[in-house]
């Protein structure tokens, strides 16, 4: 394999520069574009009517109520879309999904509450919620599954509710338990929480028919997949749509897939003639929106004498929810592809239940599947430590793949690409995690406050993140007569910095100020093909297209002209890190404090550092909302009960704590020009891990904390538990 | 047929006599008749504070009045922060320079918070700004660079580097 | 989420309000906004009529008179937070202003939509039940006193008629440099307390408790004044002894169960906050710092 010549940055260039990001002007000055600021003369809204049910059969829809408000022009349930398919999943090699896709509109069944049955065009969304509110419907109840690991149940006639088992894994399992010293075992859950993005979403379609072109506002993440997607479904040529990506706020996964309502606005305006214009609410958004995270975990492993891993075997249940969506069965296959984290794993096994339950339904969120695995494989490590009977530093130290043997090929793959840690220092950036936190000076200081009676201690994490997902990407850039540059890109931008990195990259290869370098992003008419910004690749992937071209260009600079770049990787780059947490209990009101944090993260390659210590800070708190504070709870009938934010609750500034970062370049990616890796998802995929380690610390009880989030009356009842 | 009232409201120091239907909270008042759309709607039951302007100087939750009862009152929103077209208010440089913002969703509705705050409170400590801003959430940024932004903004507004509050 | 169609009302004099109050049926009236505006948002209630008491002259108001604070229904929490009065006459309603909601909520709500609302984790509901307050109403009939006591008709649900509104508050104060403590155990930062202790003290010349008020929020439909335990610490010199064993009872109290905790959570902190309080409160005897 050709491997690019690591390129160093020119001097006085802008890589490793924490420059002032260009995005920020209009969002200061309140002149941002979300998709609630879009409007078109002669829009119709659009509100969608959802089953108040979590499971039953459609008897009858009524919809004369509605029709009578004035101003309302149209309602649509199945019947109307009848010809629309249901919403397809990514490629995968996992069979046997397509039944259980959701159609964009209920069609004799509904399957959780909030799943979209119906919907209104109205004249403005006041009169739209009108309309809304008297559509009624009969739905003749059937039973209810709300556990993923109770005994699957009936789909439809002939369908059970596990679409796929997926199964991973290597070496000789059985003879590595047989020839344990002795074997941990642990019965670990997760609980359902999600990104929930401050902006909900939003989709605004338009057809513009002297060009025979659909337009489809408030797109992001993948512009022209979902394109594509989109005109299947809508039986268009992809050319004759258009996704505009505006600002955005936030995405963390789960804005920018492919839902029924942005089908549903599509559909209705060509078909109504005037463009239709639907902005969730933030109760349909937390009962609608993508959900992620819930596993349970039965997990095992075989360790020698001195706390080695021989091998580890996991069954998991995942909690998909109630149907497959465009993720099809990822997360799951990334948590048994990633939960060997960063460690000698000689036998593995994971077992995964891809199993359907009547609630939302789930797909990625910020670190998928690896939240989890990280979680799960931390508190092996930490029970290794107890039971062995040595430090839990000294346990990581045992098994951690060493410097000297990357790139490590993992026996495994993880989304159909094969896990390959392209290069990574664990050890030393243990070391230097530990040196920042000045640990052995922190545990005399915990020590002397546990003596006076205080509950405190402290947790650390390793994991490893993956980034840069392939296979592809591309970038144009051309000189424009004034001597600015355009940049056209098929990434997307969710508020992370894409801008203002991209722009770096391509003036550290231009010899230029950022500032003079314009990147487009999110409108698929403007570059053929892309492939969009989530995985944590926008850097990775689009930034190296966007060096090589500019570097291309840089041969023959002048205005008006223009390089193409193409970048491609068959493997994912794999950063990693190591969270460190100090914590406070109140053994009375099970509350818990964040004293001290610390998240230590090799980056590969910094463009931005600050930008890099944003997203790490931005996950590390969205982190701790799983670990404490966030989680989608239902009632025995499925009902959701956390449909506000005062349900939901999510970190404010009093809970969030200071975050220390620190950001190394140990060892960058061999596998891109600049070596560089992704620093989406690294703040928040140990925070569950590491808090359960502090808490556990605190409290003086090894394995005390099994399931998250660690609530008061959880933690309560675990010191309670202990006492007796 | 929708009960409507003609109502005087200054926005950003402008006077708008406006007919409003009288269930329009006052977010979509700004938002849809007047096109200020800086002030954004995260959840419409108060707790998010995306929606915060200034009524008369105090920080409020635009979601959860009506227009009719801003009648005869000020409104203060992001738009109006900037003393002109090309100069910053001090607020929003350190936001600019602290790496305050990612999706910028919150921060209208954090810039609004912090000039009441930073009028009221112009030495703050550190805790205090996070109590001050624990109404308005934030799903990008830890708050970190948030908190780093309100204190050199402190900094400046004292400094007098920028137009007072 | 808008909010549903409704006929809106501004009156300027609670004669008229009282007016309206008794022909117009469905009528909600809509004083801060912070609890009914989300309600109204989310369609949890629909009003054929919406009485707005913004602009209802004479209601905003704060002053001590023998012996006791009267404040206006329609007194801004802001007020109550930044008064010098309240701060020094009634320090534990200052206290507990501080929890409530954020900067926000406070500047537009006020006392009496508070009350009004009779949300079992309000700390200002908590605090009147503490202060044995009165609540002045008027009507069509004229004006009555209700005591705090027997305000609570049942969930959220105060005892006044539909055409009646509450126009201010009666707080008797405690002797000068009493005790006071209010604490309350969140989520987070601002969010209604899962449950608050109110606790109230003071002592005689022997050192012994002569008066208490002991006052939990957040436990049960209403604020419990637990009488048992005020019984048990009086006449008692205060120590922690006394204040944990005393407060044990609090376990015993029927709670709440909702997705935030189970009512068994809730017994168990109130046992823990409402001793919590009291040594709060007995460290403040005399002027100390609790």
């Amino acid at each position: 394999m050709d491997r690019p010549v690591f390129q160093p940055a020119l001097e006085g260039g802008s890589i490793g520069r924490s420059v002032p990001r260009l995005e920020d002007l209009p969002m200061l000055t309140g002149s941002g574009r979300y998709a609630a600021d879009i409007s078109f003369p002669r829009e119709l809204h659009m509100r969608v009517v959802r089953s108040s049910h979590a499971h039953g059969r459609i008897v009858s829809i009524d919809a004369a109520g509605a029709l009578a408000v004035a101003g309302c022009v149209a309602v649509w349930t199945s019947r109307d879309v009848a010809e629309i398919p249901p919403i397809d999943f990514r490629p995968t090699r996992v069979q046997g999904l397509e039944p259980y896709r959701q159609p964009i509109l209920a069609r004799d069944r509904v399957r959780y509450v909030g799943e979209p049955v119906a919907v209104v065009f109205a004249e403005d969304p006041y009169l739209a919620e009108d309309a809304a509110d008297l559509v009624t419907m009969e739905v003749e109840e059937l039973p209810v599954l709300l556990s993923a690991d109770a005994v699957p149940g009936e789909f439809e006639p002939g369908r059970n509710t596990e679409p796929a088992v997926i199964r991973k894994g290597y070496g000789d399992v059985n003879g590595a338990f047989r020839a344990a010293h002795t074997v941990v075992e642990l019965d670990l859950a997760i609980g359902r929480h999600s990104g929930v993005p401050l902006e909900t979403r939003g989709a605004i379609a338009r057809y513009d028919e002297m060009r025979d072109v659909l337009e489809l506002h408030g797109a992001t993440k993948r512009p022209h997949a979902n394109r594509d997607l989109l005109a299947r479904m809508l039986a268009r040529a992809p050319g004759s749509i258009h996704l505009y990506e505006g600002h955005v706020g936030g995405g963390f996964g789960v804005r920018g897939e492919v839902y029924p309502e942005d089908v549903l606005v599509c559909a209705a305006a060509l078909r109504l003639g005037r463009p239709v214009k639907w902005i969730e609410d933030r109760r349909e958004n937390l009962m609608a929106c993508n959900h992620s995270r819930e596993q349970r975990h039965r997990v095992r492993a075989a360790i020698d004498a001195k706390g080695r891993i021989l091998g580890i075997d996991d069954e998991f249940f995942h909690d998909q929810g109630a149907y497959v969506r465009t993720h099809g069965a990822r997360v799951a296959d990334m948590t048994a592809g990633m939960l060997p984290g960063p460690y000698r794993v000689p036998a593995y096994r994971a077992i995964g239940h891809y199993r359907l339950t009547n609630k939302t339904p789930a797909a990625t969120y910020r670190a998928p599947g690896r939240y989890e695995a990280t979680f799960v494989c931390e508190r092996l490590l930490d029970a290794i430590a107890a039971k062995i009977g040595i430090d839990r530093v000294e346990a990581r130290r045992r098994n951690l793949v060493p410097k000297a043997e990357m790139p490590y090929a993992r026996e495994l793959d993880v989304i159909d690409t094969e896990v390959v840690l392209d290069s990574g220092d664990y050890a030393g950036l243990l070391d230097k995690a530990l040196t920042r936190a000045d640990w052995p000076a922190l545990q005399r200081q915990l020590e002397t406050r546990r003596a006076a009676g205080e509950a405190v201690g402290a947790g650390l994490a390793f994991f490893v993140e993956k980034s840069g997902l392939g296979p592809v990407d591309g970038a144009r850039i051309s000189m424009a007569a004034d001597g600015t540059f355009d940049v056209v890109t098929g990434a997307a931008s969710l508020g992370q910095g894409v801008e203002t990195v991209l722009a770096q990259i391509a003036a550290d290869a231009l010899g230029v100020d950022y500032r003079r370098v314009r990147v487009i992003h999110g409108h698929t008419d403007r570059i053929e093909q892309g492939y969009g910004s989530h995985a944590s690749r926008t850097t990775v992937m689009t930034g190296s297209a966007v060096h090589i071209a500019a570097t291309k260009l840089r041969e023959n600079m002048q205005p008006g002209c223009s390089a193409q770049g193409s970048f491609k990787s068959e493997h994912m780059t794999y950063p990693y890190g190591v969270h460190i947490a100090v914590v406070k209990v109140d053994r009375e009101t099970g509350g818990v404090v964040i004293e001290r944090y610390l998240a230590a993260f090799d980056i590969g390659r910094a463009v931005n550092p600050r930008l890099v210590e944003g997203q790490i800070e931005g996950g590390v708190v969205q982190g701790l909302g799983g670990a404490l504070l966030e989680e989608f709870v239902y009632d025995a009938q499925g009902s959701p009960l956390s449909v506000t934010l005062a349900d939901y609750t999510m970190p404010t500034a009093c809970e969030a704590p200071g975050i220390a970062v620190l950001l190394t370049e140990d060892a960058p990616s061999p596998l891109n020009p600049l070596g560089l890796k992704g620093a989406g998802e690294g703040g928040v995929n140990p925070v569950g891990a590491v808090i359960a380690s502090a808490i556990d610390d605190a409290l003086g009880v090894p394995g005390a904390v099994t399931r998250l989030p660690v609530t008061p009356p959880r933690l309560v009842e675990i010191m309670r538990a202990e006492r007796r | 047929m929708a009960e409507s009232r003609n109502i005087t409201v200054t926005v950003n120091g402008k006077r708008h006599e406006q007919q409003v239907q009288v269930r329009l909270t006052l977010a979509d008042f700004l938002r849809q008749q007047l096109g200020l759309t800086g002030t954004h709607l995260g959840c419409e039951h108060g707790v998010c504070g995306a929606c915060t302007v200034l009524l008369d100087g105090n920080s409020t939750r635009s979601c959860l009045m009506l227009a009719v009862q801003a009648h005869g009152h000020e409104v203060a929103t992001v738009e109006g922060l900037a003393p002109g077209p090309d100069a910053l208010h001090p607020l929003q440089e350190a936001f600019r320079d602290n790496h305050g913002l990612q999706c910028g969703f919150c921060t209208p509705g954090i810039l609004m918070t912090l000039v009441e705050f930073l009028r009221d409170n112009p030495n703050p400590t550190e805790q205090e700004v996070r109590v001050a801003i624990s109404g308005n959430l934030c799903r990008c940024t830890g708050y970190q660079g948030i908190v780093a932004a309100a204190l050199d903004a402190a900094k400046r507004l004292q400094t007098g580097k920028g137009p007072s509050a | 989420m808008k909010p549903p169609r409704f006929h809106y009302h501004d009156p300027k004099t609670v004669p008229e309000v009282v007016g309206l109050l008794k022909t117009l049926p469905n009528a909600r009236m809509l004083a801060g906004g912070q609890s009914l505006m989300p309600m109204l948002n989310m369609r949890l209630v629909l009003p054929d009529h919406l009485i707005d008491l913004n602009r209802v002259e004479g209601l905003a108001y704060i002053r001590e008179t023998g012996g006791a604070l009267e404040i206006g229904a329609m007194t801004r929490q802001r007020e109550l937070e930044f008064s010098e009065i309240v701060r020094e006459l009634c320090p534990m309603m200052h206290e507990a202003i501080l929890q409530v909601g954020h900067r926000q909520t406070r500047n537009r709500g006020t006392l009496g939509g508070s009350l009004c609302q009779l949300d079992p984790s309000a700390e200002l509901v908590a605090v009147a039940a503490a202060l044995d307050a009165t609540v002045a109403v008027a009507g069509p009939k004229g004006k009555r006193e209700i005591p705090f006591s027997e305000f609570p008709k049942t969930y959220m649900t105060p005892a006044i008629e539909p055409d009646e509104l509450l126009t201010g508050v009666r707080f008797p104060l405690w002797a000068k440099n009493h005790g006071h403590a209010f604490v309350e155990f969140a989520r987070r930062h601002g969010d209604f307390a899962i449950v608050s202790a109110a606790a109230l003290l003071e002592e005689d010349g022997g050192g012994k408790i002569k008066r208490a008020s002991v006052t939990l929020g957040g436990v049960a439909a209403a604020p419990v004044r637990v009488r048992e335990l005020e019984k048990a610490i009086m006449g008692h010199v205060a120590s922690d002894a006394l204040f944990r064993e005393a407060c044990e009872v609090c376990r015993k109290i029927e709670a709440m169960q909702d997705v935030h905790a189970p009512s068994s959570y809730r017994q168990h902190l109130a046992a823990v906050l409402s001793r919590r309080a009291l040594e709060k409160a007995h460290a403040r005897i005399g002027g100390g710092r609790g």
